[in-house]
């Protein structure tokens, strides 16, 4: 009981979250490319850009704000050239992803080196990291106040954005479209729906969002920047859309579902388990969850047989 | 009374490559008439249409909307100019809901969002004007093919359309649903609108339209009155000279049974049960016509018996050997042919060329391999007396076949199967799409193999085509038989009502079942 209570306690469950939110975040702006029927592989990438821009710029202006600002336009510039490649010149989309994710990597490690000569990371003192929020009253009540004050403001921005975005795509025009253009591109064409200028908005969605959830990495999570910092959660919160089908719900779940694993992964390697296994439980439940979902969508319904003596009453 | 004219076409020119698709075109359709447009597949008509609908822009001539010269170089343009259009292939969003595939492009907002009771409001007023009933909260992907339709026709009401062009409305729909359209197109004319109905069926066009426009080969070769003409006229102007409309053939002389069938289950892509317990035995130089609206197992039950699709429960036998579980070759070298109904998709290799198509699934044997050495030279002489023999129009041999119009691409895979030893032909919607001159090959061709001993399943979704083509007909609906017609003494309106399962024979209660 003792032993077992040292892993799953409360503790674990915010570490969870927090390691969540940045699935979270790229998920939710991811899901609209899902949505319009794009294979976003670039997020990994567009997230380091975001990551590298909020450092910079919270190191250059001393302004969080500006830093969170800063990230989600390189976010976005990240997304544009994703966008060109991938939607307005139709280029292999893989090959766009990858070639995108591949230059994040190497672009801002050049720059942390030729700007700030140093390797590997850049931590300093004038970077301001994103504040945490104490929510007065919640905070004294145990059990609930530590699970839901004390965490970074970004992490309550997350939370926020799984209501506007599940607003914005099903109960606004432009959600309507970036589901009708997903779902069968040629009817928004000849209603007067341009289906790639509806992609390229989706793209640019992921873009801000993933740009976002790069600077929780490097802003909220560490207050530095470390090359490929991002390390596949780029590719996590892919898989956690298909997960979720799209849905912003669903995507929350499945982040959750992701971070609780890796919390649970660390817990257990700083408890003297092999860290070579912990170190794989995350993406051993990416890969379980994404085929026990893929064997739910695929499982058809049992074929219907009507018994004969019921078709002998008719 | 002349009604004042709404569009005039006038020298419309349009090039694809070498081909003239519209060639100095001119037509006038009149307010508030059913304006039809005929000709085979080919002649043009979907051109011109396309141009008028702002999908294609003419390489000359010019467009009279209302009086005025119009430039109409996108759809947006042609819907704000009062045309819409009605496609043959919907263009809706399966799980969208009817309301909001009907606004989808133009949605009613209300703040930020979009206003679901507009919408509603006006998918609502539209369906009570014209008798268009359809529930504006139903997902499209739970709705009929005919339902689908008058979604269709809503969208472009919607969008103010005051000429609406139906390109082959028909074409999907039972009889029934065919004069349920019919009754609609009425009262849309009755209250000002104005047609274009697009169509190959002559009978359809001399019940519906006022006017009659006829294309050949790009060219308008006859404006008629429909109060003046017949199906004849119609048909001799359609080919250019007369066509024979039925198909003539002897009595068949049906002989041992190829093919039995016993209590056949197949589920659908979804895994649910497409076909349903069907029976039925398919005999030598008999050709089984199987008549039915697309969707009610068709497809998989054909799909079944030549392999590509798995057999839940029941029981294929073919000259007493089962065929159950048997791959797609096996199936093959048991001697039997199939014909898929969708020849780009399953009947041919769009990139690989005539001849590799031609030789495809005989080619790693002998005569045109060699220990796995392929006989190039054999197999081109093969192809060529075969193109000779099918008469069908190429460029060469090593031309991709996706460079084939449809109905030379259809001949290359009636050529291809009927060159095979096989006793057993399934061959399904084998002149869908073709010309009236390959159709009446493609007929004359299965005529000839059955009376050569062939037993042949036909599927198709062309009533007259089962109707003169067969010996014997079952109307499939929802997955089960609900007539055993003989087609000598049923009419076009009877397999109509079975179709549509509004009417279904006890056929269990026979003797033996289904069988000659």
């Amino acid at each position: 009981m003792g032993f077992l209570s040292n892993i799953l306690n409360l503790g674990l469950v915010v570490a969870g979250i927090r390691i969540a939110i940045p699935i979270l975040l790229a998920g939710l702006g991811g899901l609209f490319t899902l949505q319009a029927n794009i294979l976003n592989i670039g997020m990994e990438g567009m997230m380091l850009f975001g990551a590298w821009a909020g450092v910079f710029v919270s190191y250059m202006t001393g302004s969080v704000w500006l830093a969170l600002l800063a990230a989600v336009g390189v976010g976005l510039l990240a997304a544009v050239i994703f966008g060109l490649f991938g939607v307005r010149y139709r280029c292999n989309i893989i090959v766009a992803g990858m070639g995108l994710n591949l230059f994040a990597g190497a672009f801002t490690m050049y720059l942390l080196r030729s700007i700030f000569r140093t390797r590997g990371s850049l931590s300093d003192p004038r970077i301001v990291g994103v504040p945490t929020l104490t929510l007065p009253v919640i905070d004294k009540i145990p059990f609930l106040g530590p699970l839901l004050s004390g965490h970074s403001l970004l992490v309550y921005v997350a939370f926020v954005l799984v209501a506007v975005v599940h607003y914005f795509l099903y109960r606004t025009p432009t959600g309507l479209r970036i589901r009708a253009v997903g779902e069968h591109a040629e009817a928004a064409r000849s209603v007067g729906v341009d289906p790639a200028r509806v992609q390229f908005l989706a793209v640019l969605i992921s873009g801000a969002f993933s740009g976002l959830a790069g600077a929780y990495l490097s802003l909220a999570q560490l207050r530095m920047f470390v090359e490929n910092m991002v390390s596949g959660r780029g590719f996590i919160a892919l898989a956690a859309i298909y997960f979720g089908r799209g849905t912003p719900v669903g995507t929350l779940v499945a982040a959750l579902i992701f971070g609780l694993a890796e919390a649970l992964s660390m817990r257990l390697q700083t408890l003297g388990f092999p860290s070579q296994f912990m170190l794989m439980i995350p993406y051993v439940v990416t890969v379980a969850v994404l085929i026990v979902v893929s064997r739910l969508a695929a499982v058809p319904r049992r074929l219907k047989l009507p018994s004969f003596t019921e078709e002998a009453r008719e | 009374m002349a009604q004042e004219e709404l569009v005039r076409l006038e020298g419309i020119e349009k090039s694809f490559g070498s081909v003239r698709a519209n060639r100095s075109v001119n037509l006038t359709v009149r307010r508030g008439t059913i304006h039809a447009l005929i000709g085979e597949n080919g002649a043009g008509k979907t051109t011109l249409m396309k141009i008028l609908f702002g999908l294609e822009r003419p390489d000359a001539g010019s467009i009279y909307y209302a009086g005025r010269k119009v430039e109409i170089t996108s759809p947006q343009q042609a819907m704000a100019l009062g045309i819409g259009m009605v496609h043959q292939h919907f263009m809706l969003v399966p799980s969208l809901t009817v309301a909001e595939n009907v606004v989808l492009g133009h949605e009613p907002q209300q703040g930020l969002h979009l206003d679901r009771q507009a919408a509603r409001r006006l998918v609502q007023e539209i369906a009570t004007r014209y008798g268009l009933a359809v529930d504006p909260d139903a997902r499209v992907r739970d709705l009929s093919v005919g339902l689908e339709q008058r979604v269709e026709i809503i969208k472009a009401l919607s969008r103010g359309a005051e000429l609406l062009i139906l390109d082959e409305p028909t074409a999907v729909l039972t009889p029934q649903e065919t004069e349920e359209l019919f009754r609609v197109l009425k009262s849309m004319v009755a209250q000002g609108k104005t047609l274009i109905f697009i169509s190959h069926k002559l009978k359809e066009v001399l019940a519906i339209s006022d006017a009659i426009t006829v294309m050949r080969a790009g060219e308008v070769v006859g404006n008629l009155k429909t109060a003046e003409t017949n199906e004849a006229e119609l048909a001799r102007l359609m080919v250019g000279r007369p066509v024979l409309l039925r198909v003539e053939k002897g009595d068949a002389r049906p002989g041992q049974p190829a093919l039995e069938v016993r209590d056949l289950w197949v589920a659908d892509r979804r895994g649910l049960p497409a076909v349903r317990g069907l029976s039925f035995t398919l005999r030598r130089g008999e050709i089984l016509g199987i008549a039915g609206v697309e969707g009610n197992g068709q497809t998989e039950l054909v799909e079944a018996l030549s392999g590509l699709r798995s057999i839940e429960r029941g029981e294929v036998e073919k000259d007493g050997r089962s065929l159950k579980g048997l791959s797609v070759a096996a199936i093959r070298r048991a001697g039997v042919a199939h014909i898929p109904e969708d020849r780009f998709r399953r009947g041919l290799c769009g990139q690989a060329t005539i001849l590799e198509n031609m030789i495809a699934g005989e080619h790693y044997g002998m005569p045109f391999a060699r220990r796995g050495i392929i006989d190039w030279k054999e197999a081109a002489a093969f192809t060529e007396t075969l193109v000779k023999e099918y008469r069908i129009k190429i460029g060469s041999i090593y031309d991709p076949a996706s460079s084939l119009s449809g109905g030379n691409a259809q001949k290359l895979v009636v050529a291809r199967e009927f060159s095979r030893a096989a006793d057993v032909l399934l061959v399904s919607q084998p002149t869908r799409g073709v010309d009236i001159g390959a159709i009446e090959f493609i007929h004359r061709s299965l005529v000839a193999k059955r009376d050569a001993g062939a037993a042949i399943l036909l599927v198709s979704a062309d009533l007259q085509e089962v109707l003169s083509l067969s010996d014997r007909i079952l109307v499939l609906y929802e997955g089960e038989f609900t007539a055993e017609l003989d087609p000598k003494t049923t009419s076009e309106e009877e397999i109509g009502l079975y179709m549509s399962g509004a009417r279904r024979m006890d056929l269990r209660a026979k003797a033996g079942g289904i069988s000659a």
